[in-house]
């Protein structure tokens, strides 16, 4: 007798349904999750419809992007956001031009260099960094330059405090990118005969370069929406400045902060243009830097 | 040019750990020296004690002489940067730079260590994919990138990428372990062609494959866990696999233990 005619007798006529008891489990856990999505969508959602309902009729008119607010009274319709914007991306590039070297050069040095004495010290730090509200960073600056060396409230203030909040974001970001870079790339690198820190500089590190732009972006985007640093280290102006280290300098949350105090329709709306004005850099970006990391990345 | 590996009393430890426990034997160049032995016997330790790969791992370190063509590699004055670009290395799992063309990754070696003429580099690249019998299936396709080749293909590719930079002696970590067994038999067909130019040494859990492409074969063991990896014994392949010294090495192969 063969036995697969016999084994098959055994097979009963239907398989099992799915039990009422799971269906309804499973139901119900869809239920829930969905639920959870939908609470979770309404604050962006909300968010969103408003900055973009408000801000982006402002922002449509050419002269938001070419003039500034400078003579314009606070009954005026009418000037641009030019000198806040300006402000803003003097402030985030000193920022980024101290703070991106140094956190890639920290994470390189937490996961490539793991012998290096200055490790637990650098990684204290960092957290201790990380945990440093915005205000504390900026009074610290203030005490240290403006108390102490008697320097007098600028934009590059502004930076140095940015810079504080920047770098443990970067440090962490670079560390986790440079961590899931696989062993084996490295060895396979050194097999080669090249030295380690080449293998740093041209294996690793490129292997790791989307998830390091990311990282770079994550800090960019938390920085530029910064006010305490503003509200301390430089006064408002409603001219253009483009020289951080001198005089007051506008930023997009800074006239943010002073249109609102505004009742009136003309400065409410420029108070949501320079919001939808932020969101709109920030995502510009971070779409850039998701474009230069296609190239610098990864091969597909 | 194909040296001659001579190893005497080599120790090897990670940390407090004693992995491998004086290994003493003698490598011949023009020849492929296998080494079988269950898991956790030190081969792989042992092999990658040869290019200095140990110390690059966080508390590792070897002890013992290591003489290639008389000159041991493991002196205090010795860069060990230079020993690994005369020692060449595969590894377990194909490990082509994701960031890198098919050409790029062959000739990674020669432009990392400062070769910038595209004329040497190009035909570094042919010759040494060539050599390892995957010229002819990328020749077309040398600026796509190199993981996107198949596992046997990407492995080849390891090897091109190994013996582009002209090494002395190249050694292979289990090289087909995650390949199947048509990649397998090019990558065996590949390292019987390369000892005409180099010392080759594989470690292997695959006897059958070490019967077959080795002329040499030594047997590894370790007496308990925890306890350090040792040569058992060295010989003739044919000798090994048919009238070995040790009864360890007879049990190991007739598939007793391990």
């Amino acid at each position: 007798m063969s036995t697969t005619t016999s084994a098959r007798s055994d097979v009963p006529a239907r398989l099992p349904t799915l039990s009422r008891r799971r269906k309804v489990k499973d139901g119900m856990a869809a239920g829930l999750i969905g639920l959870a999505f939908l609470f979770a969508l309404i604050p962006l959602v909300w968010v969103l419809w408003t900055v973009i309902s408000r801000g982006l009729p402002v922002v449509l008119n050419i002269d938001w992007w070419t003039q500034s607010q400078r003579l314009v009274g606070p009954l005026d319709e009418g000037g641009g956001a030019l000198h806040a914007i300006i402000g803003t991306l003097v402030q985030a590039f000193f920022a980024s031009i101290i703070a991106i070297p140094l956190g890639i050069l920290g994470g390189i040095l937490l996961v490539e260099y793991p012998e290096n004495k200055l490790i637990k010290p650098l990684s204290f730090m960092t957290d201790v960094l990380t945990g440093i509200p915005s205000i504390v960073s900026a009074l610290f600056i203030y005490a240290a330059f403006v108390t102490a060396f008697g320097w007098n409230r600028m934009g590059f203030l502004v930076s140095l405090a940015l810079v504080l909040l920047m770098i443990p974001v970067i440090v962490r970001g670079t560390e986790e990118m440079l961590r899931i870079v696989p062993n084996e790339l490295r060895e396979a690198s050194y097999a080669l005969g090249v030295p380690r820190w080449k293998t740093v500089l041209r294996i690793v590190i490129p292997t790791a370069m989307t998830g390091i732009i990311t990282s770079i972006m994550l800090g960019l985007a938390r920085i530029m929406g910064e006010t305490a640093p503003l509200l301390i280290l430089v006064g408002y102006t409603s001219s253009i400045n483009w020289n951080p280290f001198q005089g007051e300098q506008a930023a997009l949350p800074l006239m943010i902060n002073v249109e609102r105090t505004n009742p009136l329709p003309p400065a409410q709306d420029r108070t949501w243009g320079a919001a939808f004005t932020l969101i709109l850099i920030v995502m510009l970006l971070s779409l850039g830097a998701r474009l230069l990391g296609r190239f610098a990345g990864v091969k597909k | 040019m194909s040296k001659r590996i001579e190893a005497q009393n080599i120790n090897v430890f990670y940390s407090k750990f004693h992995a491998v426990e004086d290994i003493t034997m003698t490598i011949e160049p023009n020849s492929v020296t296998a080494f079988i032995g269950p898991s956790g016997c030190g081969k792989t330790t042992f092999i990658r004690s040869l290019n200095r790969m140990i110390e690059t791992i966080p508390g590792g370190r070897v002890e013992g002489k290591i003489l290639m063509n008389g000159q041991d590699i493991n002196a205090t004055d010795v860069d060990p940067v230079s020993v690994r670009r005369d020692v060449g290395m595969v590894f377990q799992r194909p490990n082509p730079f994701p960031t890198m063309t098919i050409f790029e990754n062959v000739v990674a070696g020669l432009k990392l260590n400062g070769e910038r003429k595209k004329s040497v580099l190009k035909d570094a690249a042919e010759q040494a994919l060539q050599a390892s019998n995957l010229w002819k299936e990328v020749k077309d396709r040398l600026d796509r990138p190199g993981a996107g080749l198949s596992g046997g293909q990407q492995q080849r590719l390891c090897i091109a990428r190994a013996i582009a930079v002209k090494p002395d002696v190249v050694l292979m970590d289990e090289p087909c372990s995650a390949l199947d067994p048509i990649s397998t038999l090019a990558v065996e067909d590949l390292i019987m062609e390369l000892k005409n130019e180099y010392t080759v040494v594989i470690v292997t859990h695959n006897m059958q494959q070490a019967s077959r492409v080795s002329d040499t074969t030594g047997f590894f063991n370790l007496s308990a866990i925890g306890q350090p990896g040792k040569l058992i014994e060295m010989g003739p392949t044919e000798k090994i696999f048919s009238n070995p010294d040790e009864s360890a090495t007879e049990d190991y192969i007739s598939g007793r233990f391990g």
